[in-house]
């Protein structure tokens, strides 16, 4: 026990899991009391996962403010810093296949967010990675739609080549 | 039925054209996920779960097992090759076979995983054969009390007593209870923890929950620590084995697996232990020119040794998943839910009600086996060639079946938002060491554990010493409460004696 320095980022972990306990307990008192008897009630172990969760998230902080984990593990500690502009580029690509899976469907948005995401590790070939996203998405949804029956939001190129459904 | 019949009757189904296809369709595309660093075994079956709708039973299983086994041997190929090992239990592999691909001795050292992984796949698997009927017979003495007891010995051993630290795991695994309690609770019908929104009430889906952790998140903590750069392919080589290989391969190749099996078939699953114990036994055993390689040049035990234990010990979760319905690794537990999508409930019961479906999945093991060795050796250099799909694609494309795995199974919106919002926890839990694989097992396993818990607890009218009074059940728990403190108490008593 040397250090006494509290560990900043650790502490932020271990107040997210206090954090957490906590919205499991709002949780656990949202459940409505049920009418059925039973020997045990449906509100037992939510209150138990609450209550570990905040004994943990307790400990963890603990442990945080008597300097931490992160330090002491080498894959952490030596890891390479952040690199907040390819985890922006990665997160407009998940955000892109939010909005636009709805009213593209799956190909075309899935092309937008091959592009942003292999942006997002470094390559540049624009052009070319949405070709490959393209053939690789339209490829896939055949796959999953027409061999195994797993329906996929169909959109404009779906409709284009496999015609529309209903 | 015994297991010589059994086995007979699995081997006349497992050998029908349809079934050596499952088999050998799921070599392949196993070893080669388990080539790509990024993807296992847990992900790609979770990704494969619709198949479930449209393919017989037995089909699937034989598809997924075949993919559990090829992702092992894949492991070790990118270890060798990349040193980069892409899960923990290839870990130790990298350290010696690394250095043998370093010095021009790749091929070599892929062999002797390869045939290492045949033979200890082999020695696990008649393991499962012939020690599955035999837990059966035991296992169906149990009642609820009993079960509740050795989930929670199961809860123990994987979150508190395997990985860096019992506290970072046990808060994964409520993590992955908290998780498995949304949605309807299926005695009372009363909703929980579902935030007032309706599509939670169906509960949060295993598959999403998968795909996040394994994928989503992975991908993000990768982007978030990204560095510019390739990693270097070492080139393969020969890949025949010298008469002294051979000879310095076997013992390791026995020893590992016989050490592999049982730490697999105990609920302290894991395959970090058994080759790391693998590891420093081969090390110790070789003889004195052999000792100078280790850490060197490469010593060939090194990795024949630890990556027969890795195979064993994968081989031996599967026998508390088919025997007892109790998954100790992650694979396993998306497997068991695998059974559950075919409303079949694994445990005692399964080798009577599917007696033919656990024979044939047995028999399909050992052809599995077989067929890896065939498409490892000479195939090698096609594997290889994979580990040079670049990073920025190969993420790319993770993504885009990580939305095929989600919004393929409900078309919802909301099924991405909370992928993509578990992906985000995740990344964060990969950067505090937090392990994810406990918050499956905690996901699929809790609710089991809360329905025999009540079951238990309903048999004994509410007296809640039912778990303390039964003599197995007692055991069970004062086993687990020795797991989870054993380690703190020996490391007190050990710096008493020092100080």
């Amino acid at each position: 026990m040397t250090k006494a320095r509290p560990d900043r980022a650790d502490l932020g972990a271990g107040l997210a899991v206090l954090g957490l306990g906590g919205v499991a307990v709002w949780q656990a008192l949202a459940i409505p009391t049920s009418p059925l008897y039973a020997q045990v009630g449906p509100k037992l172990v939510p209150w138990l996962v609450a209550a570990g969760l905040l004994v943990l998230g307790a400990l963890l902080t603990a442990a945080a403010l008597r300097g931490g984990w992160s330090a002491d593990i080498p894959e952490i500690a030596e890891a390479p810093p952040p690199n907040p502009r390819s985890l922006a580029l990665l997160l407009a690509g998940l955000l892109a296949n939010l909005v636009l899976i709805g009213p593209l469907g799956f190909t075309l948005a899935a092309t937008v967010q091959f592009t942003l995401v292999a942006a997002a590790f470094g390559s540049r070939a624009y052009l070319r990675n949405a070709v490959i996203a393209f053939v690789v998405a339209l490829g896939a949804y055949t796959l999953f739609v027409k061999l195994l029956g797993v329906n996929i939001g169909a959109g404009l190129v779906e409709g284009l080549v496999f015609g529309t459904p209903e | 039925m015994d297991a010589i019949a059994g086995l007979s009757m699995g081997f006349a189904n497992a050998l029908s054209l349809s079934n050596l296809g499952w088999a050998l369709l799921g070599c392949f595309l196993g070893t080669a996920i388990g080539v790509l660093p990024g993807l296992g075994p847990a992900l790609t079956i979770a990704l494969l779960l619709p198949i479930t709708f449209s393919v017989s039973a037995t089909g699937a299983f034989i598809l997924f097992c075949g993919i559990f086994y090829g992702a092992m041997y894949g492991g070790s190929t990118t270890s060798i090759l990349l040193n980069t090992p892409g899960e923990s239990g290839s870990i130790i592999t990298a350290l010696e076979g690394a250095k043998m691909a370093r010095n021009g001795r790749a091929g070599p050292a892929l062999a002797t995983s390869a045939i290492g992984s045949f033979v200890a796949g082999t020695v696990g698997t008649l393991g499962i054969a012939f020690l599955g009927p035999v837990i059966v017979e035991l296992a169906l003495k149990l009642g609820p009390a009993e079960y509740f007891s050795l989930m929670v010995l199961c809860f123990v051993t994987v979150s508190a007593v395997l990985g860096g630290s019992a506290l970072r795991g046990l808060t994964s695994l409520f993590f992955g209870l908290l998780l498995g309690l949304v949605g309807i609770d299926l005695q009372t019908g009363q909703p929980r923890l579902t935030f007032g929104v309706p599509e939670l009430l169906d509960g949060v889906n295993v598959v999403l929950v998968a795909v996040a952790l394994f994928a989503v998140g992975e991908t993000l903590y990768l982007a978030w620590r990204h560095v510019e750069g390739k990693a270097e392919v070492l080139p393969v080589g020969r890949i025949m084995m010298s008469r002294s290989d051979w000879k310095r391969s076997f013992w390791p190749w026995i020893r590992g697996a016989g050490l592999g099996f049982p730490f697999g078939v105990m609920p302290a699953g894991g395959t970090e232990m058994p080759t790391m114990l693998s590891y420093y036994a081969e090390r110790k055993l070789a003889p004195p020119e052999a000792q100078k390689e280790f850490g060197t040049t490469g010593a060939i035990e090194g990795v024949a040794g630890p990556e027969a234990a890795n195979n064993a010990a994968a081989a031996g979760v599967l026998v508390p998943m088919l025997t007892l319905g109790l998954p100790t690794s992650a694979t396993a537990a998306i497997m068991l839910s695998a059974f559950q999508s075919y409303g079949i409930q694994p445990g005692p019961m399964l080798f009577t009600t599917q007696g033919e479906l656990v024979w044939t999945l047995i028999a399909s093991l050992f052809i599995a086996n077989v067929m890896l060795v065939v498409l490892n050796l000479p195939l090698v250099g096609l594997w290889a060639r994979i580990l040079k799909i670049p990073q920025p694609q190969l993420y790319a494309g993770i993504l885009i079946f990580a939305t095929i795995g989600t919004y393929g199974i409900s078309n919802s919106v909301v099924d991405l938002v909370l992928l993509y919002g578990i992906g985000i926890i995740a990344m964060f839990m990969r950067r505090f060491d937090f392990p994810v694989a406990p918050v499956v097992i905690g996901m699929i396993l809790g609710p089991m554990a809360e329905q025999a818990m009540r079951q238990a607890l309903t048999i004994s009218q509410g007296d809640w010493s039912t778990f303390v009074t039964r003599p197995a059940s007692l055991v069970i728990l004062l086993v687990a409460v020795a797991a989870l403190l054993g380690p703190k108490l020996y490391g007190a008593w050990l710096r008493r004696m020092a100080g």
